[in-house]
Order: C-alpha cells, then structure tokens, then sequence
C-alpha cells in the first residue's frame, strides 16, 4: 500500500502540532525516541487511507516532517 | 500518487537547532518554498541577524552573510549595492529590527532599498533566555518585566508595519500570522509578493510574521498558539498596509 | 606617469582610491574629511559606481561589510568619533576576514574634542580598536603624495590577506594641498574571490559570518588568524630612517609631525649634531627593526606626537630598555613647532629629561618621564 502521509522521524520534535490540525485525528505519537530523544509523529499504517491529503499537518509543522501525497 | 507537499530542495536536510514548535521552522520552510517557486537560489544571498535565526544559514541553503546585532538591513544594502541582479533578504527579530536595529530598518525602507525583510515578530527576545521586547504586550511578564510590561516605565508596543507603511521609500509591508495552517498559507503568498517586488525592482518589501516562543513565554507549543491568537493578533492586527493589489 | 596635480589631500585620497579599482563607498558626513565622500559622491557614478550616504556610521560601516562580503572594491572614511561608531563593524570585518579600506583623518578627542589634526587615534587603531583579537594593516602617510601611493597598496594589501586596512591621516593629510602624481594604475586588475556571497550557482553555498560557539573551534580560528598576522609582520612592515648610519640621537615620529621632525633634524645636524630620524609608515604592524638595527649605539629617541603619548609605548618595546625613551607631545588640534622641538631635542642630549608638554611646563610641574 502506498502511504498518503510520510513522517520523516528524524526531524521530529514532538511539538505535536499536526496532531491538533489533523481534520481526520489519525495522527499519533510514538512511544518510541527517535535519534535528538523525542516521540515523533506517525499515522498507523491501517489509518493511511483514513488520510484526505489536506496536508494542514505538513504547513503547519516547523520541522519540514512530513510528506503528503493524493 | 502525487506530490501535496515535499520538504523544498532549498531547506538543507538538517535537524534545526529551535525549540519544538518554534515557528522559526515555519518561517524558515515557507522561505526556502518562495525560492524554490521561483526559481532564485542560485542567486539569492540572505542576511541572518543576531537572535535565534543567527543560525538561518544551518538550514536555508542560499549563499548568506551573519550581520551584526540589527544591521542585517545595511548589511543587505551594501551586497545589493555591489550585486543588484541578486536577490537580497534579511531574516530579523523583533529585539534585532524594532530595537537595537530601529534606524537601519527605517531608513532601508525610505531608501525604497530592493530588498526583501522578513520580520519574525515574537514579542519577547529568545536567544538570550526571554527578556522584555519593545514588541512585548503590556502586561507581559518577561525576565525583564517580571511584574508584566508596565506602560509607565517600559512605555507600549511598537507596531513595526504601520510605521514603516508610512515610509514613502516601502513598496510593499504587510503582517501575517504563523499560527494556523491557513494564515500559515496567508503569509507564504505574502513572502512569494515580497521576493516577487524584488525581483520586478519594485522596491523595499517587509513581511512581519507573528510567532511564538514557547519556551520563554513558559507555554506549549499549541498554547503558545493559543496566546499569540488570543493576545497579539488584537495589538497587531493582520494585513496588508501598503503595496496591496492594485495599489 | 602623469603629470603633477595640486590637490587637496581628501581629494587626492578619494581619486587615488577609484584610481585603485575602488568603486563602492559609504559614508557619514564628519569633518574633517568631508571632502571624500562629496569626492566620491560625484566620480563614482562617472566610473559606474556606487556612493551612498548612510543615516550613521554604524549602519556605513556595516554597508561596507556586506559590500566586502559581496566581493566589492570598498572604502570607507570618516574622522575619530565616527571612527569609533565604526568599532563593531571594523570588528566583525576582520572576524569575518572581509578586505576593506577605511580612512581615519583622525582629529582631537577625547569625546566630541575639537575638528583640528591629531593622532590620539592610535591606540584604536594599532591595538584592535573594538572587541576581541585582531589587527588591522595600519598606514600614516606623511605627504599626500605618499597618502596616494599607500591607499593604491592599501586595497591590495587589504584583498591579498582578506583584512581590513586604515589609512590613518592626521587631519592635515586632509586639509593641505600638495602636488600629487598619480601612478599609472590603467593595468589595475581585481582578484577573485571564490569566497564571496555572490549566490551559490553551480558551487556549494557561501557564508560570511564570525559566530564560532565552539571554544576549541574559536581558538583555532584566533590562532589562524595570528598566523596570518604574522604572515603581514613578516611581509608589509614599511619605515624611513634617515641618517641612521651615523646618528646617536634619534627623533621618533609618522605622519605630519614627521614632517616637523624632519626639519628639526636637518637643523641639528647643521650644527653638527648627530641626529637621525625614524619614521614608521606602518603604525600596524610597527616596525621594531628600525629600532633594532640603530639600538646598539643610540644614546636616547625622543618621540614626538599630537597625543599625549601612544606610539611611544611602541618604541619602549623595540628599544626594550636598550636605550633611553623620551616623548613629547601636544594634542587637541595643536600642533608642535620646531622649535618646541628642538629644544626637547637639546634637553635630550645634554643630559636632561625632556619635558613632556608645554602645558606642565608653563606650570612647572606635571609628571615627567
């Protein structure tokens, strides 16, 4: 399955923005640190088709995370 | 599946050294995407200042010069002066253009200089761990306001856009705001119009962008948000105050 | 060779400056070298460049950094309270290794001080002048000949070691009109400068900047740069010595008072007195070879200067104790005579120590040295 929504984790910084701009809610944060030590935003496999591609989690994230595609 | 939205080519592929949630990223993104739009990062030279964006060069892959605590507009003046076909921005706190660099800023601007401004407007100085802003709200506590900016003894906030809109030499000044994806939207096509008046030899342009600083407003980030939205969107109103089309 | 001109030495300055491939200046007005910039405001556009009139010295200054950094020929001129609004700027140039000319027609100070020559300047400029360490490539012509000629050698200098260089004149360098012959400069070719922030097409991004956080990366990069001071001691320090082969006495002097000193010496020697006359042309770095070379059978120099005494700490440490050090000296615009001269002169060598000023003297005290 190709994915709507790419989260590069590296460059995450847990700020969680996207999570609260997200219209669908699909985007979570992990338990697991990524390299600099924080939880960096993911969207579940199974919630990917969940995704409508607004990409208001991509402009509103400061760290240039994430990916969107339709 | 197409592209919606891909890291643009001119945002090195770096961890920033902001804050998580620092709005800065923000800037920094919808800057590197207004290059790439159009097309000039072979031949844009931007300007860092003194603040946390002294490091701007880390991620914005143009040529850069690092200026002096709010000289970046004369600094600016001076490479546009020996290379006018290049496009010039500075990149300026509000400590950096409303204080220590208040006479540069003006008079860049009544120059009619072509060059491009972005203002990050936070309301407090960052780098150096939070202390009082001339763009500080009243009744904002600060490390240097602790009792909250009192006009009586620290005066009021200085509206950076309205005053430079006075300027004849201006050709475009407008303030966006960082805090929603939509005027996040708002303040890119913003940026595009002030890169864009350069490149036509319109003329000076700033782009004054409302921002946050979780950190030393002691807030998280969504909050943080919250309190520019709540709190200075009514001391600095959104807009375009010269150069809007048609104009 | 061209003919001689009778210029005055602003003037003379600013056309030996464009003459030198300058074509960018910025300035603030501040007598007394005002005559550059309305020089260059009406021949640079002639030869395709830029003049612009900044709203101070700092914002001027901090042009000139971003012009230099763009790769451009640039001058700057102003007078000693501009010059010291230029501190931070000048700093962030040799943090930065950006090449640039700045001019100092220095005047009195301290503070606002008077409009009238002086050399209270060279502490600020020999010695750092703003924070941190660096140099800058120090010139104090003597005649606006040699003011010409060094502001040619000065954009080189300053482009081969990527490092600010003064022209520090003494306000009647300025004012003064000499005749002047202008090299032929029609084969004046600039240098590339690969480092330049002229946009990153086809190249990997440039960056001009002086913010190092790292303490052992700071370090290195201080180190670097005292080698490359090192590299301008070894390879730029110019002076005159007259009469050095037969003289005991030695007047110390640069700029105009060399001028005086010069006529003091000649005086003396009429009268058959062995004096000689050493006169540094860069003040940075300062030549102690003069001083070596004559220190082994000098019986005393005698430092002449418009301050109350800077480059005389220059030649204690050259002569280091070989040989007495005397200074006199007047300030403020004023300038000394010869004849205030001469009898220093004649104190020195019978035996006496000369009086600093004349201002102790008519009170008859003072600290004397």
């Amino acid at each position: 399955m190709e994915k709507k929504v790419i989260f590069h984790e590296e460059y995450c910084k847990s700020c969680e923005l996207c999570v609260n701009v997200c219209p669908k809610k699909i985007i979570r944060i992990k338990d697991d640190l990524n390299r600099q030590g924080y939880h960096p935003a993911f969207v579940r496999d199974e919630d990917q088709e969940l995704c409508i591609s607004c990409a208001l989690c991509a402009r509103m994230c400061p760290d240039a995370v994430i990916e969107v595609y339709k | 599946m197409k592209p919606i939205y891909q890291r643009p080519k001119s945002l090195k592929q770096v961890v920033t050294h902001y804050c998580p949630g620092c709005t800065h990223g923000i800037a920094h993104r919808l800057l590197a995407e207004v290059i790439d739009e159009l097309g000039i990062q072979g031949k844009t030279i931007g300007v860092a200042s003194v603040g946390c964006s002294v490091f701007a060069y880390n991620y914005i892959d143009v040529d850069f010069q690092q200026a002096a605590h709010g000289r970046a507009p004369a600094v600016a003046t001076g490479i546009k002066r020996v290379l006018p076909d290049r496009i010039v921005f500075t990149y300026q706190g509000d400590g950096d253009l409303a204080s220590i660099g208040a006479a540069e800023i003006v008079h860049a601007a009544a120059r009619g200089e072509n060059i491009t401004v972005i203002f990050i407007n936070n309301a407090i100085y960052g780098m150096t761990g939070g202390q009082m802003a001339p763009t500080s709200l009243l009744g904002q506590k600060t490390t240097t306001s602790p009792a909250g900016r009192d006009a009586r003894a620290q005066g009021y906030p200085l509206r950076v856009s309205e005053l430079i809109a006075t300027i004849e030499g201006a050709r475009y000044v407008a303030r966006f705001s960082l805090h929603n994806p939509q005027n996040i939207q708002r303040a890119k096509q913003g940026i595009k119009k002030a890169f864009s008046n350069q490149i036509e030899g319109k003329g000076f342009s700033m782009v004054e962008l409302l921002s946050t600083c979780s950190t030393n407003w002691g807030l998280s980030p969504q909050n943080a948000l919250k309190w520019l939205e709540e709190n200075m969107l009514p001391v600095y109103p959104l807009g375009e105050f010269k150069g809007k089309e048609g104009e | 060779m061209s003919e001689p001109v009778l210029m005055k030495g602003n003037e003379a300055i600013a056309e030996a400056a464009i003459r030198a491939g300058c074509r960018f200046f910025f300035g603030y007005p501040i007598t007394p070298q005002n005559e550059i910039p309305e020089y260059m405001s009406k021949r640079l556009p002639e030869v395709g460049g830029v003049f612009l009139q900044a709203e101070s010295e700092v914002s001027s200054i901090n042009m000139v950094y971003g012009a230099a950094g763009a790769g451009g020929r640039v001058l700057i001129s102003s007078s000693s309270p501009g010059i010291s609004l230029m501190q931070e700027g000048i700093s962030y140039l040799a943090g930065s290794e950006l090449p640039c000319v700045i001019v100092n027609m220095s005047r009195g100070g301290p503070g606002l001080g008077g409009i009238q020559p002086s050399q209270a300047d060279y502490f600020q400029a020999t010695k750092g002048g703003g924070h941190g360490d660096y140099r800058l490539i120090v010139y104090g012509p003597a005649t606006i000949q040699e003011a010409c000629n060094l502001m040619m050698k000065a954009f080189d200098v300053a482009d081969k070691y990527r490092n600010p260089v003064m022209v520090l004149g003494d306000g009647m360098i300025g004012q003064m009109m000499e005749p002047v012959v202008f090299p032929d400069t029609s084969e004046v070719r600039l240098p590339e400068k690969p480092w330049a922030t002229t946009g990153n097409e086809g190249r990997k991004s440039n960056l001009i900047s002086s913010i190092i956080l790292d303490p052992e990366e700071l370090d290195a990069h201080n180190w670097r740069l005292q080698e490359k001071y090192n590299r301008i001691r070894e390879n730029e320090v110019m002076y005159e010595v007259a009469h050095g082969d037969d003289s005991e006495w030695f007047l110390v002097a640069y700029g105009t008072v060399a001028r005086i000193c010069r006529k003091v010496m000649e005086q003396a020697r009429k009268n058959g007195v062995k004096v000689g006359l050493i006169r540094p042309i860069t003040l940075w770095p300062f030549p102690d070879k003069a001083f070596k070379d004559v220190v082994h059978k000098a019986k005393g120099f005698l430092c002449v200067e418009m301050s109350t005494g800077q480059m005389v700490e220059d030649v204690r440490l050259a002569v280091n104790g070989k040989a007495p050090v005397y200074f006199y000296g007047r300030t403020g615009g004023a300038v000394p005579n010869p004849k205030s001269v001469e009898k220093r002169l004649y104190e020195m060598i019978s035996g006496k120590t000369p009086v600093v000023s004349d201002y102790w003297e008519k009170r008859g005290g003072g600290a004397a040295e």
